[in-house]
Parts: C-alpha cells; sequence; structure tokens
C-alpha cells in the first residue's frame, strides 16, 4: 500500500490531522507576532536592550525541540496547550529580529525628515517605519511559519496531534506508509504557507518600494 | 524674523556652537558657509528644535521656541534635507500633501496645494502626482523634497545642502528655481551648503561659520570686497581675482627703482646705470619729490661732462598715483613712449616704477594664487 492510498483510504484521519496541524501553525505564528511585533517596535526604541533580548530569544531557539517539549510536558501536562506554548515560543525570534532590524534599517534620512516636518513619533512610527519595515516584518512571519510547520509534527509527541501524530506512529511501528502520509503533506504544506504569505507580501508592498526591498 | 542669542551647544567636550548672535530679517535669503565641522548644519536644526541648544535663545518673531511644542513649530517650518527623505511608501501626492494632512487640511484644500505646487516647477499634476519617488529623477525628487516643504506655507524654510548630491547641470537649474520661488513667494530661507559658488548665487546674507563662531556675516559683495578672515578668502578662492577686486598700481610696481638727484652731473649718471643695469633714472628734487625721468639715450645725445641731470630730464613718462585703478595704469603703460609708468606717494615722493616686466610678474602672481587655491 503506497502512502497515497493510504491518504485516499483514510480521509476522514487526514482531515483530522491536516486540520490540527493547520491551527497549531496558525495559532502558535499568531501569538508569535502578537508578542514579536510590538516587542520588535519597544526594542527599537530601546536599542540599548536590543541585544540582550534578541540574545536571549536566539538561545531558546537553540534548545532541542524535545527538551522544550519534555519541560513543557512537566509544566503544563498532555495536550494542545504544551505544545503551543513551545511553537509559540519558537516562533518570536524570526519575527522579533525583523521586527527589530526593518525598523532600525529604514534610511535614518527618512526618519529625520518625518521629526523635521512636524511628525510625532507615533505618526513617524505608524506612517513611516511600520510601512517601510513591512516587507521586512512580513518576511519574518513567512520564516517562522515555514520553521513552525516543521516543528509542530513534534508536537504529535506529547499528545497535540496534527500530521505529527502519523510520522510517530509510523516511526514507532516501523511503517514508512505512515510516516511519508505524514510528512508529505507537511512539506506541502510549509510549501503553501510560504508561499500565500510571500503573495500578501507582494500585495502589501507598495509600487514605490518594489525593486528596493528592506528584506532580510 | 529669526533671532539667535548666546546660542551655545556642546557634545561632551566637543564645543559645537559659541556664543552666536545674529538676526535673520524676514524674506531674506541666508546662506551658512563653512568648512565641515564648523556647526552650519548644527545652526540650523536648533531652529526647527531638531537639535536643543545648551545655552541661550532662539526666537522667532520675538517668541522663544523653546516656549512652543516642538512638533506644531516643525509644522510652520518648511525642512528640506540633503538626502531628499522623500517617503518612498507615499506617492508623489502624498509626499506633497504630508503636512497639509498632519494639519487637517481638508481633501479639496491640500489637493489645490499639490496640483498649485507641481505647476510651480513645472511638473503636471496628471503625469506625476500619482509616481512614486523611485520613478523619478534626482532631480525631480528634489524638486518634490522642495514641494513638500513649501506645502504648508510656511514663512521659514530650512534647506540643509539641499543639492548637494545632484549634477552640476540640475543643481544650476534648481538654485534658479528655488531663488524664484523665494522671491515669489517671499520665504525666508536658511540654506547650508559648504560650496561658495552656491552661496554667492543664492545668498542675501552669508553667514560664514568657523569652529562654532561666526567669522563674517554680509552681502556676497561685501564678502567678495572684504573678506573678514583668510579663511574666507580662501573658500572664496577664484572668486577673489574677477572684477569684484581692485587692483591698484601699487600691486603692479617694482619699489627698487634708481633714483637720482637733480643736481647729479652726467658721468656719474652713466656710471650708476652701468652699475645698476638700467636704461633710465627717476630724478628727484631735494624734497625727495618727483621730477622727471632721463634716459639713456638722451644722456648719451645731450650729456656733457659737467652739465647736471636735472637740465635733460623729460615729463614723456606717465604719472600715475599709488591708489590709481590697475586698469587705467595699464593702459597708460601700453601706450607709453617711455616703456614704463611712475608711481606717485600722496606727497608726490617716488613709491615705484611699473614696467611691463613688472605688470607681467604681478599678474603672473595673482594667476599662480587663484591656481593654488
Amino acid at each position: 500500500m503506497s502512502w497515497i492510498e493510504f491518504i485516499q483510504n483514510n480521509q476522514a484521519l487526514m482531515i483530522e490531522c491536516l486540520i490540527r496541524h493547520i491551527e497549531l501553525v496558525v495559532i502558535a505564528v499568531g501569538t508569535g507576532m502578537v508578542v514579536s511585533i510590538p516587542m520588535g517596535i519597544f526594542l527599537s526604541r530601546h536599542r540599548k536592550l536590543a541585544n540582550p533580548v534578541l540574545t536571549a530569544t536566539g538561545m531558546i531557539q537553540t534548545i532541542p525541540g524535545l527538551v522544550m517539549l519534555g519541560f513543557a510536558l512537566i509544566l503544563f501536562g498532555i495536550g494542545v496547550l504544551p505544545a503551543l506554548v513551545v511553537l509559540s515560543l519558537y516562533a518570536l525570534l524570526p519575527i522579533l529580529r525583523n521586527t527589530y532590524t526593518g525598523i532600525t534599517e529604514v534610511d535614518k534620512n527618512i526618519i529625520e525628515a518625518a521629526r523635521g516636518i512636524g511628525m510625532t513619533n507615533r505618526q513617524t512610527l505608524f506612517k513611516v517605519e511600520l510601512p517601510l519595515a513591512l516587507s521586512s516584518i512580513i518576511s519574518g512571519i513567512r520564516i517562522s511559519t515555514v520553521y513552525i510547520v516543521s516543528w509542530a509534527t513534534l508536537a504529535g509527541l506529547i499528545g497535540a496531534g496534527g500530521l505529527g501524530d502519523l510520522i510517530w506512529t509510523g516511526l514507532a511501528t516501523y511503517n514508512s506508509v505512515y510516516i511519508l502520509a505524514g510528512a508529505i503533506p507537511s512539506a506541502i504544506l510549509a510549501f503553501i504557507f510560504s508561499g500565500l504569505i510571500g503573495m500578501i507580501q507582494s500585495v502589501f508592498t507598495p509600487r514605490g518600494l518594489r525593486g528596493l526591498r528592506y528584506d532580510i | 524674523m529669526i533671532r539667535f542669542e548666546n546660542v551655545t551647544k556642546s557634545y561632551g567636550k566637543n564645543v559645537i556652537l559659541r556664543n552666536l548672535n545674529f538676526t535673520i530679517n524676514p524674506g531674506e535669503f541666508v546662506v551658512l558657509i563653512g568648512p565641515s565641522g564648523c556647526g552650519k548644519t548644527t545652526t540650523l536644526k536648533t531652529i526647527n528644535r531638531l537639535i536643543e541648544p545648551d545655552g541661550g535663545k532662539i526666537f522667532i518673531d520675538e517668541k522663544d521656541i523653546t516656549k512652543e511644542n516642538p512638533v506644531e513649530l516643525r509644522r510652520t517650518i518648511g525642512y528640506v534635507i540633503q538626502q531628499i527623505g522623500l517617503f518612498p511608501n507615499m506617492t508623489v501626492e502624498e509626499n506633497i500633501a504630508i503636512v497639509p494632512k498632519l494639519l487637517k487640511y481638508p481633501k479639496e484644500k491640500w489637493q489645490g496645494v499639490v496640483k498649485e505646487l507641481l505647476e510651480l516647477v513645472g511638473m503636471p499634476y496628471e503625469q506625476n502626482a500619482h509616481k512614486y519617488p523611485s520613478e523619478l529623477s534626482g532631480g525631480q525628487q528634489q524638486r518634490i523634497g522642495v514641494l513638500r516643504a513649501l506645502a504648508a506655507s510656511p514663512p521659514i524654510v530650512l534647506m540643509d545642502e539641499p543639492f548637494g548630491a545632484l549634477d552640476p547641470i540640475t543643481r544650476d537649474t534648481l538654485q534658479d528655481e528655488v531663488r524664484r520661488i523665494q522671491k515669489k513667494l517671499k520665504k525666508t530661507i536658511v540654506f547650508v551648503t559648504h560650496d561658495m559658488d552656491e552661496a554667492l548665487k543664492m545668498a542675501d546674507v552669508i553667514v560664514f561659520m568657523d569652529s562654532g563662531k561666526i567669522l563674517q556675516m554680509a552681502s556676497p559683495e561685501e564678502m567678495l570686497r572684504n573678506p573678514a578672515d583668510p579663511l574666507i578668502a580662501e573658500f572664496m578662492g577664484k572668486h577673489m581675482s574677477n572684477a569684484n577686486m581692485i587692483f591698484t598700481a601699487a600691486d603692479f610696481m617694482k619699489t627698487r627703482v634708481t633714483k637720482v638727484s637733480r643736481t647729479t652731473l652726467t658721468l656719474q649718471s652713466i656710471e650708476l646705470m652701468r652699475n645698476r643695469e638700467v636704461n633710465s633714472l627717476l630724478v628727484i628734487n631735494d624734497d625727495d619729490t618727483y621730477f622727471g625721468s632721463v634716459s639713456i639715450e638722451k644722456l648719451r645725445s645731450q650729456g656733457k661732462p659737467g652739465k647736471e641731470i636735472g637740465d635733460m630730464v623729460s615729463d614723456e613718462a606717465p604719472v600715475v598715483n599709488v591708489k590709481d585703478d590697475a586698469r587705467e595704469t595699464f593702459d597708460k603703460l601700453m601706450t607709453s613712449p617711455t616703456g614704463y609708468v611712475v608711481v606717485l606717494n600722496d606727497d608726490a615722493t617716488v613709491a615705484g616704477l611699473i614696467t611691463k616686466t613688472s605688470m607681467t610678474k604681478a599678474m603672473g602672481e595673482a594667476l599662480w594664487g587663484e591656481m593654488s587655491s
């Protein structure tokens, strides 16, 4: 039985796993955005803090996923919650870093012009800095999303469901059909997410900025 | 009117502005100039409070600007920077309309302003308003930068080396346009540059700064004629030797001349001329005043042993005063039958002699001076 047949024969299971997977990704990345974007803006206003905070966030990234899941399991028990906590932590760094660098790399002459013509700090942020950093921020979200689609397969280990369930079942039973039925949709999902976010990015990039992207 | 009163500014031990006192009158085009680090840009930015002085006060129309909200203040002062600083995420129209929008103009009003201003620089609204800055040439971008500064009709516009990054032809055109607009709209413009050509072309008043002090504040003509400091003269370099500068006869004369008393005898005089290798003598009275000149030919044809030189002098050599205009002297030299011009002091004593050689030498020095500056 090939993995394609397996998928055809187990459509209900597949859809359930896929939806759970997407839920995990969307909630984790969403949480990451809600925390990271304001934090990135805050750091761009308090640049002395930026280095320690970015380093600390970077260290989270270096802790192996299994260890993190283990801790989350101990703290929050089994299920969706510990998985979301861990995935959200992993989603932080790329968005945070891209928000911070996106804002700090806006041409300082443009910022000076904004202040010089009488924009308040808030107006400078919303009318100038964020629009110019937007492309970089969306790039960060895109990187996070692709990461999290793949990290989310680990969530199956602590009973959070998703495509990881299939992979771990396959590994436990030495069954490559299960592994592929989890891994291949997960790879395709990452691809689709990345493409969708890329489209959003180009829609949000004004004509004047195309060709001079503030990408990382 | 903008008035600086004892304005100082330091960064740590680095003193940027030392006790600045000056006044800019309404409608004046004032250019701040000086070597890098002289404080000209800092001075400019204290006017819209992008930089706060450590001491002293700045008044605009007799109101102390520190008493005003900096954001409100800046909306009443136009600001143009060298790197243009247009917002790349906004169209030409949005860029120009930004201050009117901050000031909550109704839409019809700011759109009218945009149309009017684009008209002013010959960039029709329909073709240009919806372009982005990246779709314009450098010159067009800076035009929009200037228009953005003018959009809310501020009485004062600050410009920080606005044309520094443009090619010479575009810069020239923009200088003309800004000057025309300034005259037409009667703006007070404070303009920073390090380019003396630009300053001389644009300014009503030039403020020359060095090490945080004003070395001279004067009209371009006055500064060319009487630079208050060698540094200013050096900055003006090639402009110094043009028609604005007045040379006098004294600048071209040689002072080592052979003078003899009118009672000197013929053989004595011939001996003297042989020793000094000259072919004419200047003859003076007993009180040192000029009497006339004698050439070697005349001595040979009329001189006799024992005859006084005073009896042979001619007055054919042209005479000028040390303060006479060099051009006049030059004309006299060219038509002089003796090939030289005698230069006298005010008390009629001999100051020197201008020959074609001394003239050439002095002009060479003037040219050399220009080339080295």
